[in-house]
């Protein structure tokens, strides 16, 4: 089931063999993982999550292209960068900038983390001053049931 | 003919589900015995009225019975039996008739095993699971019906998506299923247990079971799926982050939690109100996790909106299910009466810990999920959330989770002795450093990324903690190892099965941090005759052949592959293109090796040169990773078939006491 709309979306596109293609490759391998590392953060934009270094599809071997031209340039990582959210906007980035807009997916996850240990902490307080609770007393239906499986046991 | 049969069985069960659905709750609110009783033959009824359904469309598809609109679209002649079968369950319409599937049977599971369950628990959990049903049928028959027929018949079908023509991935939405709906039990009996007022440690120990038992089937189905991406896709990745990966991995997340915060309901009476929360949210988000990858609105909040009848209906479904369990947790919570008292550092605190840490894990995976959603239907603008937002944000949460992982369970219950236990792991503080030093060392410091010696090491104090304290209970080297064998004999199996699934979280976590840290990889065009060296692995092309498959056409590269001059394996990956739907798949060739695995791909020609596109690979520790994972899965078997499990069972005894007497 993982990864069907993944699959439904690949049957609208033309799949040609896989990811990165040797020619596209730049000779100086230093470069080369760079441009890698930094296509692992770009999106290609018409796959459902995979990353240009990831993608067969022909939007991502274009860009793929695009940075490596970029970075045999002699181009910085974040120039590149700029270029490519420059034509696409942030949709591009695998891991979104914060901004206005992404506060709540930034901050989210420390603010539950914060409010799980105040609820924790509030929890042992209350506790440390409450009685333990002596259980209910067992209804008549309980009692009966009770007593049968203790004859059963016999 | 029988695909009428099946739809009809379908209404017929949604009458009984409506039965199922009030007639024992009524009953339960009244104290009469009658109307609770119903509850047994409705969900025995109930199984066999939508077993039969399933069984009337698994025939469409087995006879490729084109004039049912689900099997042309989604079949073909040519498949293998096996893909016809799972093919039933690769739409959307048969996957949901599947998860009903289960659900009756998990229901009627209760009525089989639950003789000794309080009459009036037991009827309330299985009406809470008939209105899952009710509403699960309504969806089905109004807006995905799988037997609607399709007038004239075409010849063949268009065939099933090869990517998923593959065993490990026909075997994998059944398991993640059997999973998610597992974890409708723990759901059902916490709103029979809200609506009593009532959790005690009869309560737990009923549950518990099912959970783990929902655990272990999710726990195999998401690693069957991690798996599958891992050969099929032809990558070396295992893991993307993908929105539907997230949708199964949030209800482990929370389950985990809750098979954790139920051990200590069952033993110390305490944190209630929380479990009952967390079984809540497991199956909550086990239903967002089925519907998020059902109804296509991962892929746009524009293609949910163009099928608005099935969307709606879901946006409701999820509602009344989530929004009506919490308000009624909301109200009756409070009223649960909490037990046995304890302090922060306790075996019941370690276990609290792990529960904020997962639970706030479980929130994260969801907020980055959901939230490109939310930015797009709130004009936010489009956002991209991938694999480095939750690398950077979830992986630091489950550190402290794992450092406690060691110290827990040495921890004693009520009230701990945190400078005593890691006096007693003073070996795997120490063993654990060693290791850390040792792997920034052999991957020559910062040439390696800065965090893999952190993982590493991680991984050795788990799997260390967790072996002091294995070897403190049988007192090993300090009593005749006879007598240490002996006591590890008599160690619960509940216990051994904590071990196995704590060590092979190590492992994971041990292959999961050398995969990613040290991958391998080598891209080129490779003509017949050369040779490439990876990792100390040279590969020599040997040969290119077509070779046909059942409906497809594979052509295959044979390496020679040596290791320091002698011969290590030959490999033979493939690159298929199916006849229908034509598309091609890869078909990478593994050989596990104790420290990794040596994978290789074949792609096109190469027009220019001649030679073929070849992606070779030596991806480290991976099989680490899988055997880490199959002993969480062997540890979760392992604490099902525990004594206490068996133990109480008075039909049981009753029936010795005839066998005497006779």
């Amino acid at each position: 089931m993982r990864r069907f709309v993944l699959a439904a979306m690949l049957m609208v596109l033309s799949a040609p063999a896989i990811a990165v293609d040797p020619s596209e490759m730049l000779p100086d391998p230093k470069q080369e993982e760079r441009a890698q590392d930094l296509g692992k953060g770009l999106r290609c934009m018409v796959c459902q999550s995979e990353s240009i270094e990831d993608s067969n599809a022909d939007l991502a071997k274009d860009l793929r292209i695009i940075v490596r031209e970029r970075i045999a340039k002699g181009e910085t990582d974040d120039q590149v960068r700029k270029f490519v959210v420059d034509r696409y906007g942030d949709y591009v980035l695998l891991k979104p900038p914060f901004k206005a807009s992404t506060l709540i997916l930034w901050v989210g996850p420390f603010v539950l983390l914060l409010a799980g240990i105040v609820a924790v902490f509030g929890f042992y307080r209350r506790r440390g001053t409450a009685a333990p609770a002596q259980p209910a007393p067992l209804t008549p239906e309980e009692k009966r049931r009770l007593d049968a499986l203790l004859k059963d046991g016999q | 003919m029988i695909a009428e049969i099946g739809h009809f069985a379908l209404i017929l069960a949604l009458a009984v589900a409506l039965l199922q659905a009030t007639l024992p709750l009524i009953g339960a609110q009244r104290g009469d015995p009658v109307w609770m009783g119903l509850s047994g033959p409705t969900s025995v009824a109930q199984m066999v009225l939508v077993t039969v359904s399933f069984a009337a469309l698994t025939h469409a598809y087995v006879t490729s019975d084109f004039s049912v609109l689900n099997v042309a679209q989604n079949s073909h002649t040519d498949k293998p039996m096996l893909y016809k079968v799972a093919g039933v369950w690769g739409n959307h319409e048969g996957s949901l008739l599947l998860w009903i599937t289960i659900l009756a049977v998990f229901g009627c599971a209760v009525t089989a095993f639950g003789r000794n369950l309080p009459p009036g628990l037991k009827a309330r959990a299985l009406a809470v699971q008939a209105i899952i049903t009710v509403g699960f049928l309504l969806f089905i028959l109004f807006t995905s019906n799988p037997f609607e027929r399709l007038d004239p018949a075409p010849m063949n079908g268009n065939g099933l998506n090869p990517l998923l023509q593959d065993p490990g991935l026909a075997f994998h939405p059944p398991m993640l299923y059997l999973g998610y709906v597992g974890f409708s039990m723990a759901f059902s009996f916490a709103i029979a247990a809200l609506i009593e007022g009532r959790v005690d440690a009869a309560w737990a120990r009923w549950v518990r079971p099912w959970t783990l038992a929902a655990w272990v089937f999710l726990t195999g189905g998401i690693v069957l799926g991690s798996w599958w991406a891992y050969y099929e896709l032809g990558w070396g990745g295992w893991w993307y982050w993908d929105p539907v990966e997230n949708a199964s991995f949030m209800p482990w997340l929370a389950g985990t939690a809750l098979l954790h915060s139920a051990v200590v309901v069952e033993k110390r009476d305490a944190l209630k109100a929380w479990t009952i929360f967390l079984a809540i949210t497991a199956f909550g988000l086990s239903l967002l996790g089925t519907f998020l990858v059902r109804s296509g609105v991962i892929t746009s909040v524009h293609a949910f909106a163009s099928d608005p009848t099935r969307g709606v209906f879901i946006l409701a479904l999820l509602v009344v299910a989530i929004g009506g369990s919490f308000t009624l947790f909301a109200f009756r919570a409070p009223n649960l009466k909490t037990g046995g008292l304890f302090s922060p550092v306790s075996r019941e605190g370690a276990l609290l810990l792990n529960n904020v840490l997962m639970a706030t894990g479980a929130g994260t995976v969801l907020l980055g999920t959901l939230y490109p959603l939310f930015a797009d239907a709130l004009d936010l603008g489009k956002v991209s959330v991938g694999p480095p937002f939750f690398n950077s944000v979830f992986v630091p949460l489950m550190v402290p989770m794992v450092l406690a992982m060691a110290v827990g369970p040495l921890m004693s219950w009520k009230r701990g002795d945190l400078a005593g236990v890691l006096g007693r792991l003073k070996i795997a503080i120490g063993l654990s450093l060693v290791i850390t030093a040792a792997t920034w060392f052999l991957q020559g410091g910062s040439a390696g990324p800065w965090w893999a010696a952190g993982g590493m090491g991680l991984a050795a104090w788990l799997l260390l903690g967790t072996l002091v304290d294995l070897a403190e209970r049988v007192r090993l080297f300090k009593a005749p190892l006879s007598d240490s064998l002996a006591r590890a004999g008599r160690l619960p199996r509940s216990y051994w099965g904590m071990m196995l699934a704590h060590g092979g979280l190590a492992l994971f976590i041990a292959g999961a941090t050398a995969s990613s840290a040290w991958k391998v990889e080598a891209v080129q065009s490779q003509k017949i005759g050369e040779a490439i060296t990876v990792s100390g692995y040279t590969f020599t092309l040997k040969e290119v052949k077509d070779v046909p498959g059942a409906n497809y056409l594979a052509t295959e590269g044979i390496f020679e592959v040596t290791k320091d001059g002698k011969f290590f394996a030959e490999m033979r990956p493939a690159k298929r293109v199916y006849r229908q739907p034509p598309r091609p798949t890869t078909e990478a060739a593994i050989e596990g090796t104790f420290l990794g695995d040596v994978y290789a791909v074949i792609g096109d020609k190469d027009v220019v040169s001649g030679g073929y596109v070849t992606r070779l690979y030596f991806n480290p520790l991976v099989p680490w990773m899988w055997v880490g994972t199959l002993f969480m899965v062997l540890g979760g078997l392992t604490s099902l078939t525990d004594r206490r499990h068996r133990i109480g069972a008075p039909t049981r005894a009753r029936a010795v006491a005839q066998a005497a007497k006779a």
